[in-house]
């Protein structure tokens, strides 16, 4: 691996830790503020956060 | 990228195409179609068997609540039937009460005319027995009287000396 | 306990029997005896018997960095032989526990097929087996195909071979006994419970936890995704590959050693079945809304289907297969990674404090890996079930 590898690598990752944070951020609001809603809004959140995973791994791959 | 790409092995692609389509196919036929097909049917026994239940206990509640109107409608009818009874046993006594009040009355009264008559009868034979008793007083006095003059004279001087007292 | 066994049978992965007897003989004598029974426990029979340690190191070790990444590279990659552990015994030979798998291949003679125990369990090209005419070498467990000429593998300085060629390989390899295996047993499983339907109502015995997990993908993928009207039809796919790729998630944890949804090409494969689900059962809705999108401006029409073509055939697929793929490697290197801790750190934590440190976190992350494997099937079967609800999605409205 290429330092620019690397750092593209470490961008990507620092990319979809935000994004990760930011889903589970809010679904946990929304479970607090709709306690009654949490299996929906679980259910939402891994959708989302699972189109987020693959989108930083196909960016991980790509740079490979 | 290249390296995964050297690491993809066509024939393993093959191999696991032929085999999940042979899985999916199998599958399909001999677990998830009767799987699903018994679940779903289940689901539906399940289903039909509640609403059976609901209908019934439906149907319990309405013979249950015509019973109670039956129990009820019985109740009132005895309720009235005791009703009528009580009256008609108080109109009963009532008017024997009456009756009798009128027959005691009737009899009181009978009594009473019976006693006037009695009375009256026993007044005027005491009347003419004491006419006639004093006729015969009267008769026996005058004739001893009678049978003396001076007597006579004296009685009649003395009613005489009354008389002119009583015009003084 | 189980879990610790559990770990410490991970640990024959390594493959070194004699350099675990020997950190477990020099290390803290509580954990030595532990693992000493534990391995004595679980021992198959070896052919070599229990030949003790002071030996000659030999290519067999996995000590150094480098070692341990090749090891877990070699691990991640699929194989020809089914091999368990293997180990040197007292000649300074190399013993391999397992058996050999038949190898297919479509070479530039044709079809051939012979054992994989005619390489040796050589992987770097040097025997060579010559059959039908063409002659063979393995290379990091893939099958070359030797030019005419050429006697033995020649190598360029980035390690690719210079004269031989890669061969069309459809062999029973490790990934494919895999398939096999949990495809039977699915199929043993499923179809005893759709048996037991056929006498009574409620099933009894394994079919009691199998069903609750049918219902679940039934009501909880399928149904909510695809729609209450049309999800019958599509469920039986849906079950098939949630369960596929579970067991065999799970199965990649036990220390059988299989990779399978970590293989590209299972998991490629299995994209691929989904993409041809939803864009065969995509409704003229579906499509219409790719090509020719309504409600925009007409110039914009074609760009838009470009985007939206390249959505629906390239990155769904690409992201459902990269994401399984991806999860289960990556949960593959950490947990090897984490057991290897023992070696890689023995000189700074002492024999005894690397071990212990290895186990505490190997232990964390295979049961992290335990949840993972079901969240990925759950993913992989809930991304396909939303695609081809999109595809068959009613529109009343436009």
């Amino acid at each position: 691996m290429t330092i620019p590898n690397l750092v593209g690598a470490g961008l990507i990752v620092i990319g979809a830790g935000i994004g990760l944070g930011k889903i589970g951020g809010s679904a946990m609001e929304g479970i607090a503020r709709q306690p009654e809603a949490t299996n929906k809004i679980q259910t939402a959140m891994i959708i989302i956060a699972a189109l987020l995973e693959g989108l930083a791994f196909g960016a991980l791959f790509l740079g490979k | 990228m290249e390296q995964l790409l050297n690491d993809f092995s066509p024939g393993l692609f093959v191999v696991q195409t032929i085999l999940l389509l042979g899985l999916i196919l199998l599958m399909v036929k001999f677990a998830w179609k009767p799987i699903l097909n018994s679940l779903n049917d289940r689901e539906e026994g399940i289903q039909s068997a509640l609403d059976a239940a609901e209908k019934a206990k439906l149907e319990m509640e309405n013979l249950q609540a015509d019973n109670q109107k039956l129990l009820k409608e019985a109740r009132a009818e005895r309720e009235t039937m005791l009703k009528e009874a009580r009256e008609m046993k108080n109109k009963m006594i009532e008017d024997a009460k009456g009756e009798a009040e009128d027959q005691a009355n009737k009899i009181i009264k009978q009594a009473q005319e019976a006693i006037k008559s009695e009375k009256k009868a026993a007044m005027s034979e005491l009347k003419n027995h004491v006419a006639g008793l004093s006729l015969e007083i009267a008769e026996k006095v005058v004739r001893d009287e009678l049978s003396n003059k001076d007597k006579q004279l004296e009685l009649v001087e003395k009613m005489l000396g009354e008389e002119s007292l009583t015009e003084a | 306990m189980v879990v610790i066994s559990f770990i410490c049978v991970l640990l024959r992965k390594f493959r070194n029997r004699n350099f675990t007897m020997k950190i477990t003989y020099k290390s803290n004598p509580l954990i030595a005896l532990l693992l000493v029974a534990l391995f004595s426990a679980n021992s198959f029979a070896l052919d070599g018997g229990e030949k003790q340690d002071h030996q000659q190191h030999d290519g067999g070790q996995v000590d150094t960095k480098e070692e341990v990444e090749a090891y877990i590279l070699h691990h991640l990659k699929d194989s020809h032989d089914f091999s368990l552990f293997s180990y040197t015994n007292s000649e300074g030979e190399r013993k391999h526990f397992g058996f050999p798998l038949p190898i297919m291949l479509w070479t530039s003679k044709g079809f051939t097929a012979f054992m994989s125990s005619e390489f040796h369990h050589n992987d770097d090209g040097h025997v060579i087996v010559e059959k039908n005419g063409v002659k063979l070498a393995k290379i990091h467990g893939k099958i070359f195909e030797l030019d005419q000429e050429a006697t033995e593998v020649s190598f360029d300085d980035l390690h690719h071979a210079t004269n031989a060629h890669k061969v069309f390989d459809i062999s029973i390899t490790k990934s494919v006994v895999g398939i096999l295996i949990i495809g039977l047993l699915m199929l043993f499983w499923f179809s005893s419970l759709a048996r037991q339907y056929k006498t009574k109502k409620i099933p009894t015995g394994f079919g009691r936890v199998l069903e609750p997990l049918v219902i679940y993908v039934r009501d909880e993928i399928a149904k909510p995704n695809i729609g209450a009207k049309n999800y019958r039809k599509f469920t039986g796919y849906l079950l098939t590959v949630f369960f596929f790729i579970w067991i065999l998630n799970l199965v990649g944890l036990t220390p059988l050693g299989f990779n399978v949804t970590g293989q590209l090409a299972v998991t490629a494969c299995l994209a691929i079945f989904t993409l041809i689900i939803y864009s065969f059962s995509g409704n003229k809705h579906y499509w219409g809304h790719i090509f020719w999108m309504p409600g925009v401006p007409v110039l914009i029409r074609p760009v838009l289907a470009i985007i939206e073509l390249a959505g629906a055939l390239l990155i769904k697929p690409f992201s459902l297969l990269v994401r399984l793929f991806a999860n289960i490697s990556a949960g593959h290197i950490v947990v090897m990674s984490l057991i290897a801790i023992m070696f890689t750190l023995k000189k700074d934590l002492t024999v005894g404090g690397a071990t212990a440190l290895s186990l505490l976190l190997s232990f964390f992350i295979t049961l992290i890996e335990v949840l993972v494997a079901f969240l990925q099937a759950y993913i992989f079967t809930m991304l396909s079930a939303l695609f081809i609800g999109m595809a068959v999605e009613e529109h009343e409205h436009h």
